[in-house]
């Protein structure tokens, strides 16, 4: 019985973003890109796919790990974001200049940009700051990397939804609706489990 | 009638009072004294390359890109001015001097140019189209497409003197 709970959790975890990065890589639009530009399209899908898995792991969600291997996972899984997003900035800078750096100096035309910076800043923020955890104490790293992580969930949500690209429009809601559940879930918790500590 | 921007941002804040302004234009003319130029959109003349030939078609076609060409102050119709347009499209992305061409505007100052068809972008299927010769102010446009499915995109220009 246990042993059908932890695949079905499994299974709907490896659904969620497997499923949305499927229908993206079957988009017609692919074909008209080429090599670099589909790279740094799924590097930012990947992206928001690492983006649902970082607060399930960080909590506990995910069975068959240690609270210890999860919080480690945690950690490979955030340098990961970080390369991926790398991959997506310096994928769109080389498909076009003068729109990334419109969009990197917050003067782009197009809504979903800033949003996405944003969000890029903040996990570059965390990265930095994960470097300097034990000088920082716990309890200022947890306030920071909360409302940084806030910051890079809604961004990142409201950057992908808004894009036209080769996300399929109803898998990419779901995927954004979970990765805000998830997140929104785990913080509350969260704070829920800090405020009856403290009182 | 829809004058220049279709961009999602300022869709909702211009569309009101430009479109008024556009249907006055064609119902009163005398209400088109005082035309105000059309300003250059942000990322209008990203990928711009100087000096694209006039075409008869750019590429094997399929989508048109239309629009006017009037003076700023009495909306006069501006004939043979030079319009250069570029999209990433079925055919090239949009750095590819192949998506690049231009196009001069009739008797009316209308212009179209075939083109082949746009798809998505940088988040937003978009066309862009610059006047870059030299008697009125440069002029640059990114018109945002209201779905990629569209086979045709508009953009109107009025401009003022250099």
């Amino acid at each position: 019985m246990r042993w059908a709970r932890v695949s079905l959790i499994w299974a709907a975890l490896i659904a969620a973003i497997g499923v949305p990065a499927a229908l993206a890589a079957a988009s017609p639009q692919l074909e008209w890109r080429d090599a670099i530009y589909i790279a740094a399209g799924f590097a930012g899908i990947v992206a928001l796919g690492l983006l649902l898995v970082q607060p399930l792991l960080i909590a506990g969600y995910l069975p068959g790990l240690s609270a210890y291997r999860a919080r480690r996972v945690h950690h490979w899984i955030g340098g990961a974001l970080v390369a991926a997003l790398i991959v997506h900035v310096a994928g769109l800078w080389i498909t076009s200049p003068p729109d990334m750096i419109d969009a990197l100096l917050f003067r782009s035309p197009t809504p979903f940009s800033p949003f996405g910076v944003i969000a890029f800043w903040a996990v570059a923020a965390v990265a930095v700051l994960a470097l300097f955890r034990r000088r920082l104490g716990l309890r200022t790293w947890r306030v920071v990397h909360m409302s940084l992580a806030a910051v890079i969930v809604a961004g990142s949500v409201v950057h992908a939804v808004l894009i036209e690209g080769t996300m399929e429009t109803i898998s990419k809601a779901a995927l954004c609706a979970l990765v805000v559940a998830a997140a929104f879930k785990v913080m509350t918790d969260l704070w829920m489990r800090r405020k009856r500590t403290l009182s | 009638m829809i004058d220049v921007a279709l961009n999602r941002r300022s869709l909702l804040a211009a569309a009101g009072p430009v479109l008024a302004v556009g249907a006055f234009g064609l119902v009163m003319p005398a209400r088109a004294q005082g035309l105000a130029p059309t300003q250059s959109m942000s990322g209008g003349a990203n990928n711009y390359q100087k000096g694209a030939p006039v075409v008869n078609r750019i590429g094997k076609g399929g989508f048109w890109m239309t629009g006017t060409v009037r003076r700023a102050g009495d909306g006069a119709p501006l004939a043979g001015q030079r319009i250069q347009i570029w999209a990433h499209t079925v055919e090239g992305r949009e750095e590819d001097q192949r998506s690049h061409g231009a196009t001069l505007t009739d008797k009316n100052g209308a212009f179209r140019l075939e083109m082949p068809q746009i798809i998505p972008i940088f988040g937003q299927p978009h066309g862009h189209l610059a006047y870059d010769s030299g008697e009125f102010k440069t002029v640059f446009l990114r018109p945002v497409m209201r779905s990629a499915k569209d086979t045709g995109l508009e953009a109107h220009f009025i401009l003022q003197p250099a």
